[in-house]
């Protein structure tokens, strides 16, 4: 019980300590940085120099351009694969290809970043003759790999967890293989899809590495995929062992980091309570 | 058409699922085929000499250390606590649920949130204290560190373990349980000397795949220790190290010349993917033994 409460107590520091730090960005303005330049004109990220911008809403347009760019990569794949293992081949097959597709996400997010900056970008570059080597598109894939296997084992696991009588009653009134997938299967899934969306999405928001090396790092208000980009994640990884401890730049990268912490926590808790209804609807418990 | 039509989504799945793996036997190939050429008994002993040459022995070291301290802590804790959540919660209560949510959100957050909160937290808070505690305001514990990095990371790596061996816990039949308290055998006797050792396979591979995790992430060491040259290996908790996964993103990031750093990076990058590869098939087998078992 004590033991326990020590978990509830580390959410709790993280998000006290984490938040202490931007918390002063409320009230006082030092060095140009204030809750009102997080979020008003001039619409730059600057922090070093005379006028600095700290404006996050650049941050977030790039962090969601890359995390877009993932999401719709990844999720396609992962579903179609999810379906393959779970409803179009048998026990042997998806005791070897689980694990493997699993397997990618044994591999580091900096390795993944490595990757995608000394292979990929060039590849990229050659490829389709894009202007910059590194930008959104570039890290946006090397991202959807790494987010893939959790998008995959979540849904797969929910698939399979559809019980046996719903699939016998289906093949039994006539429809097809692929119709009881579609129709029967995946819709009782739902729930478990939409929590591996959105803890896939949680999770790409997030990721720092990967961004951080392989996005480009320009803060550029643009929607282009093909322009260097910087996130939320890869700002605080690539400034904040510059800053003055305690200056308005470090108060504002703790704010992004505060930032992250709530979008992350709320993802994941719709994530839960999707997954948990799922199972409330198949088996009438948790 | 019908039939056609049938065939051409399950084909369509399939080569979604080629498709990733392909992708992953990509990233594995290339990786191993300009890496392997790296592999010797020097470059894995010896210290790194300019960007170029010499080992990266200094950042195994650390890396090893780094998880070892990690496991010290995260591994007795989230047993604790999974033994708490799988055999003493009642999950109605208000308590179990929290805490729940607690654990689930924990596992997501993400890493440079645990880099911002090492910093904040153990260093400034913590490490700040003791100094003015212990040594009268001198900066020996407010600095980065290993001790610090290592800490950051057992926090991180924390619901893996617990998700884990709370799993292998429930796995244990209820009849052994039973049959303990049966024989008069007290709730924590009956834990410790039955439950437990029956899901030892679990709590092994709870820590072989927190040992994974803390071994490739960077993120959480970029401000509470790591450093990419450091003359001497650390011998004290206060020492900054060097670190696997560090070297490799400093290495790619900023090389003057990445042609002559590429030896030195990919043998890098191949010995973490190796080492972190290493410690997921062993988790993934053991975990399989552990189910054939529960199930026979």
């Amino acid at each position: 019980m004590a033991f326990a409460s020590i978990a509830i107590g580390i959410i709790l520091l993280i998000f006290v300590y984490v938040g202490r730090e931007a918390l002063p960005l409320l009230w006082e303005t030092s060095e140009g940085a204030s809750l009102a330049a997080t979020f008003g004109e001039p619409f730059k990220w600057q922090p070093v120099s005379a006028t600095p911008g700290y404006n996050v809403i650049v941050l977030i347009l790039g962090t969601l351009k890359v995390t877009a760019i993932a999401m719709v990569l990844a999720t396609p794949l992962a579903l179609a694969a999810a379906l393959f293992t779970s409803e179009f081949t048998g026990p042997k097959f998806r005791e070897w290809v689980k694990p493997a597709i699993e397997m990618l996400a044994a591999i580091p997010s900096v390795v993944m970043g490595f990757f995608a900056l000394i292979v990929l970008a060039s590849w990229l570059q050659q490829q389709f003759g894009i202007e910059f080597r590194l930008n959104a598109l570039n890290a946006g894939i090397a991202l959807a790999l790494s987010i893939i296997p959790i998008i995959y084992t979540v849904t797969e696991d929910a698939l399979t967890a559809v019980p046996q009588h719903y699939r016998e009653a289906s093949l039994a009134l006539g429809a097809s293989k692929t119709q009881t997938a579609l129709r029967v299967v995946f819709p009782a899934a739902m729930p478990g899809v939409g929590a591996a969306m959105i803890l896939g999405f949680g999770r790409a928001i997030g990721e720092t590495m990967i961004v951080y090396m392989a996005a480009g790092g320009a803060a550029l208000l643009s929607l282009s995929p093909l322009v260097p980009t910087r996130t939320l994640s890869a700002t605080v990884a690539a400034e904040l062992g510059e800053v003055v401890v305690g200056g308005g730049h470090y108060r504002v990268l703790f704010f992004l980091g505060t930032l992250l912490f709530i979008i992350t926590s709320v993802l994941n808790w719709i994530g839960d309570r999707y997954n948990r209804r799922m199972r409330i609807r198949l088996f009438g418990t948790e | 058409m019908r039939k056609t039509l049938d065939r051409s989504l399950i084909a369509l799945c399939g080569v979604a699922t080629a498709l990733i793996l392909a992708m992953l036997v990509t990233i594995v190939a290339n990786i191993v085929w300009f890496g392997a050429g790296q592999m010797s008994w020097s470059f894995v002993s010896e210290a790194p000499a300019g960007d170029v040459g010499g080992g990266i022995f200094p950042a195994i070291y650390g890396t090893v250390l780094l998880v070892l301290l990690m496991s010290i802590v995260a591994v007795p804790f989230g047993v604790i606590v999974a033994i708490y959540f799988a055999e003493y919660a009642r999950k109605e209560s208000w308590f179990y649920k929290v805490t729940r949510m607690a654990v689930n959100n924990l596992a997501g957050v993400p890493s440079i949130v645990f880099g911002l909160f090492g910093l904040g937290f153990f260093i400034h808070g913590i490490g700040r204290t003791l100094d003015l505690g212990l040594y009268g305001g001198k900066a020996l514990l407010a600095q980065p560190s290993i001790l610090w990095a290592s800490m950051t990371m057992a926090v991180l790596t924390l619901p893996v373990v617990i998700i884990t061996v709370e799993e292998s816990l429930r796995a244990v039949p209820r009849e052994y349980r039973e049959g303990s308290l049966a024989l008069g055998a007290t709730r924590l006797q009956t834990i410790v000397r039955v439950v437990l050792p029956q899901a030892w396979s679990g709590v092994m591979t709870g820590a072989i795949l927190a040992v994974s995790r803390g071994a490739g992430e960077v993120a959480p060491v970029l401000f509470t220790g790591v450093a990419y040259y450091m003359a001497k290996l650390p011998t004290r908790m206060n020492d900054q190290f060097m670190q696997l996964g560090y070297h490799i993103y400093v290495l790619a990031t900023q090389s003057p010349n990445i042609e002559k750093t590429k030896p030195v990076l990919y043998g890098t990058v191949l010995v973490l993917l190796m080492l972190t590869f290493l410690l997921n098939v062993t988790a993934i087998v053991i975990r399989k033994r552990m189910r054939q078992w529960a199930t026979r």
